[in-house]
This record gives structure tokens, C-alpha cells and sequence, in this order.
């Protein structure tokens, strides 16, 4: 089975349109970045807290927001699929932080949880604080128990909760917990209630480390993007490079326009997406890259806009194919793989997506630009037709030692020697 | 089948084996097999559950300490020598971590005869210490900046070394407490608890400073501050503080105590909770000889005299001297086994030199863990197989090939973060998507290539050939790009970035190894046999 046995698409020569479409896409994601003052950062880097709260039966949300909002500024979501909503708490002082996440929880069991009577809640506590909880009520009632004996059912009785979404609904369920006899269950029973919300994770940045990861991970990827170029203009030629980090500019700029379009928070998770992306959509353009320079080597008569559409053809089925089964991968991410992972998995879609046609659309014709420009210049200095793909000529001449080489490297057992 | 295919197949079978032992080592039975597999890959906390936090050493506590110290001894060190200030020995008050090092003591009215006599002593007794004459009498000392650098140093590893003991006291397997390396945020500790499933226990533990201090009351209990205040005039005695008690229920008091305890928490040998009489849980401890031997002597002579016991600033009891004690003390007014077992372990682990507070605190429920750990596999799992089986149809007995170093790509990637002690991430993750991604790409550069190498007229064996070594060129620019940029993102990033290059760069040098040589193997083993290959499955 072949897609595209002899395709001869004039990419290039439909160039407008797209880099119009990219345009639009990048002055989109721009404006909508305006509008809503920069892209809209998790806690991981604007600093505040979010607490995930899981309910025995999840009241509506406006209920919760309710609850809360006469207390502090939050932000409830909630959590598909499960009983869990997901409240934010903006930057505030660090100290701060500590003290309203304790109220968020106060407030959120006065309105949802029940009353305590003296009994301790088994949705909130430890092992070990569950085992001294029971300890003398356990020897009060005559069951006879070693303290091993007792950190073990306590324990165990902590595995049943973590099992089950970090929330005991009903003391009965616990009957099916090993070591947990009718007695036991009487005691646990007669010590204990669950509550019916409870606190199943919490994410607390101070606003000065935000800031300092905000910081340190956009220092990385510059930093990154800047030895790739230098990296490429070593192999290829300087514009090259350029045209790649350009690229690859292009498509992170479009992503996080869209995460702002979408208003999706930009989270460590989804850098590390966005990280991801820049990998592929670098990949993709060196791959084409390297055909161009193939190309230059052996068709020298060619002219430069020809050549490149030519090298994007010979490419276009292993562009389709690796981009295509790449993005089977992300969008199983982004339809099973869960709340968790959904950020990660709509910037690697579209990252997909933008970094396979901007190898084609962005980074190519840039290097026609540039041709074209060092061209006109030199007719208009020296008033007589210039050497036809001048700039280009270097990278031909540096191309040549590159493949040679690898011809006169000893292939390790070529089939050619065979027999 | 030449040799030469032969030692390259032996290769690829070593590798694999190694593989295989580093993932699961040499298991015996099923359960051996999940223990050794648990045991070698390490998942990071967001995978599976637990605790991390980033507290701040506040590195101006230990500063002010060390300038007290030299405040009082100072002061015995300039009576001894007849030197009579005629002002007041103070120091100033650094808030921030930033300032710790501006720590400096004033000593005012020094007698301008005496002023070479109180060189000496600074410079003999008191070495870390800088003094300038502000005028005549008034000297400012300031810590040399080797000294601050010293204490620094000291009070993170001693930070660092308390709170191990009381991770490990509590029995937290797999927890660990490091600096988090920011250059310009040294007093960072980065502490990591996996399965932890009561943080805020913990954490209320870890930031216990467990000061103790067995003080003289001098006077007291007063019902407030002011009232003490009112009955001293307005101004403390000499070397003697205020101190409130533990509010439980009602009003604190408070209690006028020495400034010097007779015993400090370093004193204490050994701590242990025990049910006392009535049934009230206390901490009993243990002093060490030299210190037992003072407290002997204090008690003896103290007797019908109350002490109050300190910890952390609030007075926890005030008991009355019944008789000489020597090495052994007991503090009462637990309110549960847990509070009398805390503070035991908080006694034994040592106090913390410094303050330390909370900058970030990620918990992640285990479940919560388990849950996208398990989605994002089956995940994961469902779009490779997709890819496998497109392949297999598109390139037909060729995707095998690549079906098979696409395996052995991933389990050198797993083996190597086993081997190399890596903990797996979510960005890790992210890092073993984008090797799958580029695996992938390598084998459909390189079948891409065979094929319009096929097409331009060319035997089968020397389409391979072609194929192969065009395609090396490209395969090596894009993977060298990647490791280059890697490079600068595991330099200059932080945690989740470093994880991602670090998978990513082993799991590219695993692909050039896989796609480059183990698929050109497996195609020239199955050709080498024939004479004449008439087709190629691709």
C-alpha cells in the first residue's frame, strides 16, 4: 500500500494562502492573548493553591461556589467523570496560601460534610491516627488485637479508601476489608463517621517560586531553541537554522494562542507538551531540510522554488505518515487518557498539526525569501544578472563532503558484499 | 549467514538480556517478578501519589542564634576582664533570608582606654566576628563573610540532617530531602514523601522546630503580657524573658524565665512517649553526662523552686522541684499518644537550627495517581498498538521489523532509567511519547526510502542498501538536534523540564541503535540466505 506514489503538489506555489492562514491563526492566538492580559498560567506558575475535593455525592456546582464565595475568591471546576471538583485559590501572600486553603476546607465541610458528634473522621485521617483512635475503644470492647495486629487493619482500612477514590461513603463497605470482623466494624463504627467530602490532593505554589519556574522554563526553551540554530547552521547553512527556530517560534506561538482561544491553563504538564512539539515539529523540518540539500547537490541546474516543492513531494508520504500515526498516538491521549493528561494531550494535537505544515508552509518558504532577496540585491549592486542560487551554493559545497563520507564509511555487513 | 550477521545478532541478544535483567532482574516466581519490576522503576510522585514540598530555611534564625550566643558570652568574657560597658550589648534584626548575613551586634560605650584590651578579646575569642569603631566608644561586629558562608552551610546540612531523622522516625521509606540547586535560592530543601497519606501530620512535624529549653522561672504566671510588664516596671529584668504557655481551652499565661536555660534540647540523650499516671500520655527523656551532671547540680539546689519547660517558644509545663534529678525529665500535658509520641520524636531528631516554612506543596492523592497513571497507559498502549498495526498494513513484513525495534527501543528506555536510578515523571512521559514518535520516524524514513530506491529500478539488496544509508544522514541531524537541545533544557531547566530531557536523550540513543542497526540486521539476515531476491514485503 503507497499514499503517494509519484505526488507532484505545487506546495510552494500555493504558499499565500497559508502563510495567510498562519497569520490569521498566529494574530488570533495574539489578540485573544491581549484581550485576556497573557496566557492564562496554572498554579505551577502563577502561584496559589488548588485543592481537589472529592464528594460522596457531588452537589452542583454553583452550590459550591456558593458555599465559598462569600468567604474567598475561588475558582470551582469541576472534575469529569468523577465526584471531584477541582478549587482553585489565586496568588496570594505565601503565608496566606496555608491559611485560606484550611478555611476552603472548613467552609467546604460546614456547608457538604456532617457533624463530627465526637467522632473522628475516617475520610480525613492517617493510619496511625486511625489506630490510636481505636486503640482503647477496641480494648474497651474486649476484641482482642496486637498493636501489629491493629496497624495492619488500619492500614488496611486506608488501602479500601485510597482504592475508592479517597472516600469511604458508608462505614458498612468496610465489612470487605481483611481484618475487619463484625466486632471490629462495631467499634470503627461507634469511633468514627465518614464524612462526606473529602480533601484527595493538594497543589500549593508560593507566587515567588511561580514566578521563578515561569521564568527558568522560558529561559530553558530559548536557550534550547538557540543551540538548535546554532546546531543547524553548523550542518546546513545559517538560514537554515533561522527558518527552523522560526518555525518551530511559529508553531509554539499558535499553540499557546490556541490554549488561549480554548482558555486552557498553561501548566509544568503542558510545557512539557509544548517541549514535545518543538521536538517534532524540529524533526519535521529537518527531514525536509535535509532533501533540500540532497536535492542541491544532484540537481544543480534546478532552479531553487522547483527544487524545494520537489524535495517537499519526495517527502510528503513520510511527512503524512510519521505526522499521521504521531497524531494517532496524541489523540488517543487526548480522548482516553483523562482529566490529568488532557492539556498535555490538546498541545501535542495541536502541535501536530501546526509543526507538520509549517515545515512546509513556514520554514521552506522562508528559505525562497531569502534566496530571492540576496538575488534582487545583487542585481540592483551589480546591475547584471547574478550566478543563479548563489546563497545556496555553499551548502551544496558543504553538502558534498557530508554524503560522500557516508558513502566511503565501511557499511557493516552490506548485503552487497553478500555472496 | 555471514558471520559478521551473526556477532551483530549476538549483540542485539546481549543487549536484550541486559535489558531484561536491569527491568526484572532474575526473578523466581510471579511475585518476585512485580517485587523486582516495583523495586527497579521508580515513579515520581505525580504518578504514584504522595507528597512533595518546598520549604525555606529561614537562615536568619540560625544568625540570630549565633549572635545571642556571642551577646552573653561577650558579656562574661568582658566583666572577667573588668570592662564595663556603659551601654547596652544588642544586635539588629534581619527579617528576610536575604539579610541573614547583615547580622550585626552593637556594643555601645566601651571606656576609650580600654579599647585596644576589647580588640584583643574580639579577635582572640571571637574570631568570625569583625569589629568597627563607629566613634570612640561605640563598636559595630559584623560576621566575616567565611564565617557566614560557614554558618550557611551549617544550618542547611544540619536542617537537612534533622529532618532525615524524623522522615526516617517515622518510618516514610523512599521519602528524600535535598537542596533544590536553585543557585539563587540555597536555603531551598526539596522533600519528597511518596504514600504519604496524612500530609498535614507531617508537615506540622517537619516545621516543629523542637526548641527545647529547661528554663528558671523567676516569676510568674502572669494572666498577661502587660500585666507582667506593669509589675517589673515596665522593663524585664536582666537575662530573663517572658514566655506564654500552650493555649488549651482558656487564657494563656505567662511566665518570667531565665534568658540561659540550664538545659537545651542538644542535651537530650533519648525521648520516649509513655502513659503516665491517670492514664495522661508524657514524653520522658534522657540527658546526656555532662549535662545531667549541671542538672543534678541546678535541682539540688533549686529544690521548691519551679522550672518551666519550653519547647518552641510556649512553656508546656511549670513543674515544681520535688528533689535532685540527674539525667532523667518528664513532660506532662499530652493531649493524646500521638502528641506525646510527636513530641519524643521531634526531641530525638534534634532541633531544627532554623525556621522553616512552606513555599510549595503538591499532594497528590494515591488514588488520584493511580487513576491517570492507568488512563494514561491503557491511553498510550491503545495509540501504539494503532501505529503498529497501520504500519503493519502499510509496509507489510517490513513493519515487523520495525514492530520489533520499536519493542526494543522501549524496553532499553525503561531499562536505562532502572540502571540509572531515574524516577519516572509525567514529563518523562511526555519525553517517551516523543522517542516513540521518532522511532516511528525513523523507520518510515528509512522504508520510505527503500522504496522509491526500489521504484528508481534498483535491486532489492541494493535498494536496502541505499535506503539505509540515506536515511542515516537524516535520522543522525534529527536526533543530534534533539540531544542539542536537550542539553540546554537539562541545564537550564528545572525539575519536570530536566526529566523530560533525560528520558528523551536516552531514549534517542536507544533509537539510533534500534532503527539504524538492529532493523538493518534484521532485513539483512532475512536477505543474506537468498541468491537472488526477487521482492521485497514494504
Amino acid at each position: 500500500m503507497e499514499f503517494f506514489k509519484h505526488s507532484d503538489f505545487d506546495f510552494l506555489g500555493k504558499k499565500w494562502p497559508f502563510i495567510i492562514l498562519s497569520l490569521i491563526l498566529t494574530a488570533a492566538g495574539f489578540i485573544s492573548l491581549a484581550v485576556k492580559g497573557g496566557p492564562r498560567y496554572g498554579i505551577d506558575f502563577r502561584g496559589g493553591a488548588l485543592i481537589t475535593v472529592s464528594f460522596a455525592n457531588r452537589p452542583p456546582v454553583d452550590k459550591v461556589r456558593a458555599a465559598l464565595s462569600n468567604k474567598l475568591p475561588v475558582e470551582v471546576e469541576e472534575v469529569s467523570g468523577r465526584p471531584e471538583d477541582i478549587i482553585g485559590i489565586d496568588a496570594l501572600q505565601d503565608s496566606a496560601l496555608q491559611a485560606s486553603r484550611q478555611k476552603v476546607i472548613d467552609s467546604l465541610d460546614a456547608a457538604f460534610g456532617q457533624p463530627a458528634n465526637g467522632k473522628y473522621n475516617i475520610n480525613s485521617s492517617g493510619a496511625a491516627a486511625l489506630a490510636d483512635r481505636l486503640r482503647d475503644a477496641l480494648a474497651a470492647a474486649s476484641v482482642p488485637m496486637s498493636d501489629q495486629q491493629l496497624q495492619t487493619l488500619a492500614v488496611n482500612i486506608m488501602d479500601y479508601r485510597k482504592q475508592h477514590a479517597g472516600l469511604i461513603k458508608n462505614l458498612d463497605e468496610l465489612a470487605s476489608v481483611p481484618g475487619v470482623t463484625p466486632q471490629v466494624l462495631n467499634v470503627v463504627k461507634q469511633q468514627t463517621y465518614p464524612d462526606s467530602v473529602a480533601v484527595v490532593g493538594t497543589e500549593v505554589v508560593g507566587p515567588k517560586i511561580g514566578a521563578e519556574l515561569q521564568r527558568k522554563a522560558i529561559l530553558a526553551v530559548l536557550y534550547a531553541l538557540g543551540g538548535m540554530l546554532v546546531y543547524i547552521a553548523f550542518r546546513f547553512e545559517w538560514i537554515y537554522g533561522a527558518a527552523a527556530v522560526i518555525a518551530v517560534f511559529h508553531d509554539t506561538l499558535i499553540t499557546i494562542g490556541l490554549f488561549s482561544l480554548f482558555n486552557k491553563e498553561i501548566t509544568l504538564t503542558v510545557v512539557a507538551a509544548l517541549l514535545t512539539l518543538v521536538g517534532y515539529s524540529m524533526n519535521d523540518t529537518i527531514v525536509t531540510f535535509d532533501r533540500i540539500r540532497e536535492n542541491l547537490k544532484i540537481l544543480r541546474r534546478e532552479e531553487l522554488e522547483p527544487l524545494i516543492n520537489k524535495s517537499v513531494n519526495q517527502t510528503l508520504s513520510r511527512t503524512v505518515l510519521t505526522s499521521g500515526l504521531t497524531l494517532l498516538t496524541a489523540l488517543a491521549l487526548f480522548i482516553f487518557g483523562g482529566q490529568v493528561l488532557n492539556g498535555f494531550a490538546f498541545a501535542l494535537v495541536c502541535g501536530i498539526i501546526v509543526g507538520t505544515y509549517s515545515s512546509v508552509f513556514v520554514a521552506s518558504p522562508i528559505l525562497i525569501f531569502w534566496h530571492n532577496f540576496l538575488e534582487g540585491r545583487k542585481r540592483n549592486a551589480r546591475g547584471a544578472v547574478a550566478p543563479r542560487r548563489e546563497p545556496v551554493a555553499p551548502v551544496a559545497a558543504k553538502a558534498k563532503t557530508t554524503p560522500a563520507a557516508a558513502k566511503d564509511r565501511p557499511q557493516r555487513g552490506s548485503t552487497a558484499k553478500v555472496k | 549467514m555471514t558471520s559478521n550477521i551473526k556477532i551483530r545478532i549476538g549483540i542485539i541478544i546481549a543487549v536484550i538480556l541486559v535489558c531484561v535483567y536491569g527491568i526484572i532482574g532474575i526473578p523466581k516466581s510471579k511475585d518476585e517478578l512485580l517485587a523486582n519490576w516495583k523495586n527497579n522503576i521508580h515513579l515520581g510522585l505525580d504518578l504514584s501519589g504522595g507528597t512533595q514540598l518546598v520549604m525555606q530555611v529561614q537562615l536568619q534564625d540560625a544568625f540570630k542564634a549565633a549572635a545571642d550566643n556571642v551577646i552573653e558570652s561577650l558579656k562574661g568574657e568582658l566583666q572577667k576582664d573588668g570592662i564595663t560597658p556603659s551601654g547596652d550589648i544588642t544586635r539588629n534584626d534581619p527579617t528576610t533570608i536575604e539579610d541573614a548575613d547583615k547580622i550585626e551586634i552593637d556594643v555601645k560605650g566601651v571606656p576609650s582606654d580600654k579599647s585596644g584590651q576589647f580588640r584583643s578579646i574580639i579577635n582572640n575569642q571571637f574570631a568570625a566576628w569583625v569589629p568597627t569603631a563607629i566613634n570612640s566608644s561605640d563598636y559595630k561586629l559584623t560576621l566575616t563573610p567565611s564565617e557566614a558562608l560557614k554558618l550557611k552551610q551549617d544550618t542547611l546540612t544540619q536542617t537537612m540532617a534533622t529532618i532525615e531523622r524524623k522522615i526516617n522516625a517515622l518510618g516514610l521509606a523512599e521519602s528524600s530531602v535535598q537542596q533544590t540547586g536553585r543557585s539563587d535560592a540555597e536555603a531551598e530543601l526539596l522533600i519528597q514523601l511518596p504514600g504519604v497519606d496524612d500530609p498535614a501530620h507531617v508537615k506540622q512535624l517537619l516545621q516543629t522546630q523542637a526548641q527545647l529549653e529547661w528554663d528558671q522561672v523567676q516569676d510568674g504566671p502572669f494572666a498577661s503580657r502587660e500585666e507582667a510588664l506593669a509589675k517589673k516596671g515596665g522593663i524585664l529584668p536582666l537575662n530573663t524573658k517572658l514566655v506564654p504557655t500552650a493555649v488549651r481551652g482558656g487564657q494563656a499565661s505567662w511566665y518570667l524565665v531565665s534568658r540561659i536555660p540550664v538545659v537545651r534540647g542538644t542535651d537530650i540523650r533519648d525521648a520516649s512517649a509513655a502513659a503516665g499516671e491517670l492514664n495522661r500520655w508524657e514524653t520522658n527523656f534522657v540527658l546526656t553526662q555532662d549535662a545531667a551532671k549541671k542538672f543534678g547540680a541546678y535541682t539540688e539546689a533549686n529544690i521548691g523552686q519551679r522550672a518551666a519547660i519550653v519547647v518552641d517558644g510556649i512553656v508546656i509545663s511549670a513543674p515544681t522541684i520535688q528533689s535532685k534529678i540527674s539525667d532523667t525529665g518528664r513532660i506532662t500535658g499530652a493531649a493524646s499518644q500521638e502528641e506525646a509520641a510527636d513530641l519524643a520524636l521531634n526531641l530525638r531528631a534534634g532541633s531544627l537550627p532554623a525556621a522553616l516554612t512552606i513555599e510549595e506543596e503538591r499532594t497528590v492523592g494515591p488514588s488520584l495517581g493511580a487513576d491517570s497513571i492507568r488512563e494514561g497507559f491503557e491511553a498510550g498502549i491503545a495509540g501504539v498498538v494503532a501505529v503498529v498495526l497501520f504500519m503493519l498494513v502499510y509496509y507489510k513484513r517490513s513493519a515487523i521489523n520495525a514492530t520489533l525495534a520499536l519493542i526494543l527501543n522501549a524496553l532499553i528506555l525503561i531499562a536505562a532509567l532502572s540502571y540509572f536510578d531515574a524516577t519516572l515523571t509525567l514529563p518523562g512521559i511526555a519525553g517517551i511519547i516523543l522517542t516513540i514518535g521518532m522511532a516511528v520516524d525513523s523507520n518510515v524514513l528509512i522504508f520510505e526510502r527503500i522504496r522509491e530506491e526500489l521504484r528508481a529500478g534498483k535491486a532489492v539488496v541494493a535498494a536496502v542498501d541505499a535506503g539505509f544509508s540515506k536515511a542515516f544522514l537524516t535520522i543522525i541531524d534529527t536526533h543530534v538536534t534533539t540531544v542539542v537541545s536537550c542539553a540546554f533544557l537539562f541545564i537550564f531547566g528545572t525539575g519536570p523540564v530536566k526529566g523530560f530531557a533525560v528520558t528523551l536523550v536516552i531514549g534517542l540513543i536507544a533509537n539510533l541503535f534500534t532503527a539504524v542497526f538492529v532493523s538493518r540486521t534484521i532485513f539483512d539476515a532475512e536477505l543474506s540466505g537468498k541468491r537472488q531476491v526477487a521482492a521485497l514485503s514494504i
